[in-house]
């Protein structure tokens, strides 16, 4: 067994273990974490298939930035476990067909002529000064450049459909404005007038004497 | 000696480039705690001075041991785990936060040969790294089972979502100028001397950058998330001992690591800032160190110079003040790099 070959099932088998423990582990904590290590092991196993760009941002957007948003909003949660479970019954036959239909049509596809492993033979490496990045980069703004700019705005629509959605108006909150607060001058907070000592006679008498 | 090479040579090839691999990063790794032990001492201290105060001087002389003092004082202490705190989560919180630190140092370049891993995708592999810092300290919020400590892991998840997305951008800006994400290639493009550095076409970028830095270490001014005035510690409240020297060793190596990034980016790296005879007599290694350290310096001088900011204030420069600025100073660079003359500038 080659060293590939070891990271490629390390990598494979915390996958899986990962993946099973997120749909089995009670605390819902501890189940995006396990998400969190199924997707760094799915990073794993692109880069034995050289595909180290995906790789690296693959846990730079989903566990660096999404994961944190999940881990965030489940840990506010106040789950309670036992009313968790009271479905379970019921949703077990329609859980139970579809897992057996994705088993079957996963077999049916990996036991086919069309992508069976023999079908598709390990690509042959590339040399070491190949940069993956710079490879992806070209392809996708000139190949893909029409289809690149309509996901992103898509992606530009779905943010400001989320912001107005959250963006309400509440007329009895009182809002700071920043810009009115950094350009304050003390000119406009505290004005020094000149005047006349109201007792002139005050040094002589001594504090005491009022 | 020759038994001993001929023994190495019967080793298979796998065996021994693990124990390269291993010897490299324990050469990395020691000295890196040492250094993340001496800065708590450079902290003590030059806190201390700034503040008109002598700092820690009890300990060996002038107060050299006190780091070491402190390690076996924690080492030696009970780890005290709270009731209903989910053990297995608390105990795993430090290292979380603790591994990411030390991983992202394999791609470091020390010198323009002294690195563990030249990794063409360097720069992706230390954003990725660092953004996943923040599950220690979120994981040691939940786990704590104590309010205090919730509130600073939230905190502390918001502020570093905000601030990972400038940086991030900072960064796109510095590899549109260097046409790479080889940190080694980053610091070659900035040879030549101190006019070439990244840090004056760069200039609002390296500002947010650094700023950044501070806030995703949570550090003064931007330590809500430890915030003792409010929230007691924060995340770390219910660790003691061990546990708490971790979460602090990873707080240290993540300023060491910002504070070398930030020299490696915008400073030159190992290069000297003049190319003439008493500049590059001085190996290059120790012009790195010396920027780091200078870095290093600004971190501790931050903290005792500015008061922690307020929480919404953090969340508006963050999201309205600094994404803002490195967008357009990325539509700058693109525009003068592609439709102007001037481009040589953002070369």
């Amino acid at each position: 067994m080659t060293f590939l070959q070891f990271s490629f099932y390390f990598f494979a088998a915390a996958l899986i273990f990962a993946a099973t423990m997120v749909v089995t582990i009670r605390n819902p904590v501890k189940a995006v974490l396990f998400l969190v290590l199924a997707f760094f092991s799915a990073a794993g196993v692109w880069i034995t298939l050289e595909a180290e760009f995906l790789a690296v941002v693959m846990v730079l957007v989903y566990v660096g930035a999404v994961m944190v948003l999940f881990l965030f909003v489940v840990m506010m949660l106040d789950i309670n476990l036992t009313r968790l479970k009271e479905g379970f019954g019921e949703y077990l036959p329609i859980g139970g067909i579809v897992a057996v239909l994705l088993v079957v049509e996963m077999a049916i596809i990996l036991s086919s002529k069309v992508f069976g492993p023999a079908s598709m033979p390990r690509p042959p490496g590339q040399p070491e000064t190949y940069s993956n990045t710079a490879e992806l980069g070209k392809i996708l703004y000139t190949e893909y450049a029409y289809p690149f700019e309509i996901a992103a705005i898509i992606l530009l629509v779905a943010i400001i459909a989320a912001i107005s959605l959250t963006l309400r108006r509440r007329p009895e909150t009182r809002y700071q404005k920043p810009a009115s607060q950094v350009s304050v001058k003390s000119s406009d907070r505290i004005k020094i007038i000149s005047m006349d000592a109201e007792n002139p006679h005050a040094d002589s008498q001594g504090e005491s004497g009022k | 000696m020759s038994t001993l090479l001929s023994l190495w040579g019967q080793l298979p090839f796998a065996i021994q480039v693990a124990i390269e691999s291993l010897v490299k990063i324990v050469a990395i790794l020691v000295p890196l705690l040492l250094m993340v032990a001496y800065v708590t001492y450079a902290e003590r201290k030059i806190i201390g001075y700034i503040q008109v105060r002598v700092g820690p001087n009890r300990v060996g002389p002038r107060g050299w041991l006190q780091p070491i003092a402190d390690f076996l004082k924690l080492f030696f202490k009970e780890i005290v785990i709270p009731t209903n705190a989910n053990r297995a989560l608390f105990i795993s919180a430090p290292v979380l936060s603790l591994i990411p630190a030390l991983a992202a140092w394999a791609v470091i370049p020390f010198t323009e040969t002294l690195v563990l891993a030249n990794l063409d995708i360097g720069l992706l592999y230390i954003l990725a790294l660092t953004s996943m810092g923040v599950y220690g300290v979120i994981v040691a919020g939940w786990a704590s089972n104590s309010k205090y400590a919730f509130l600073g892991a939230m905190r502390s998840a918001a502020q570093i979502v905000a601030y990972e997305i400038a940086m991030g951008f900072a960064l796109v800006g510095l590899l549109m100028a260097a046409g790479s994400l080889n940190l080694v290639e980053i610091v070659k493009a900035q040879q030549g001397g101190l006019h070439q550095w990244y840090l004056w076409p760069m200039f609002p970028l390296f500002l947010v950058y650094f700023i950044s830095g501070v806030a995703e270490t949570n550090r003064a001014p931007f330590d809500v998330a430890e915030g003792e005035s409010e929230i007691v510690a924060g995340f770390h409240v219910e660790y003691s001992g061990i546990s708490f020297m971790v979460f602090f060793m990873a707080e240290y190596a993540n300023m060491l690591l910002i504070a070398t990034l930030a020299a490696i980016m915008f400073l030159g790296g190992w290069y000297a800032p003049f190319d003439i005879a008493p500049f590059n007599w001085i190996p290059p290694f120790f012009w790195l160190f010396g920027k780091v350290a200078v870095f290093m310096f600004v971190f501790l001088w931050l903290r005792a110079t500015f008061p922690r900011y307020r929480y919404d204030q953090i969340m508006r420069l963050g999201w309205k003040v600094f994404i803002p600025v490195t967008l357009v100073w990325i539509t700058v660079i693109g525009v003068f790099r592609f439709l102007t003359p001037w481009g040589f500038i953002f070369r």
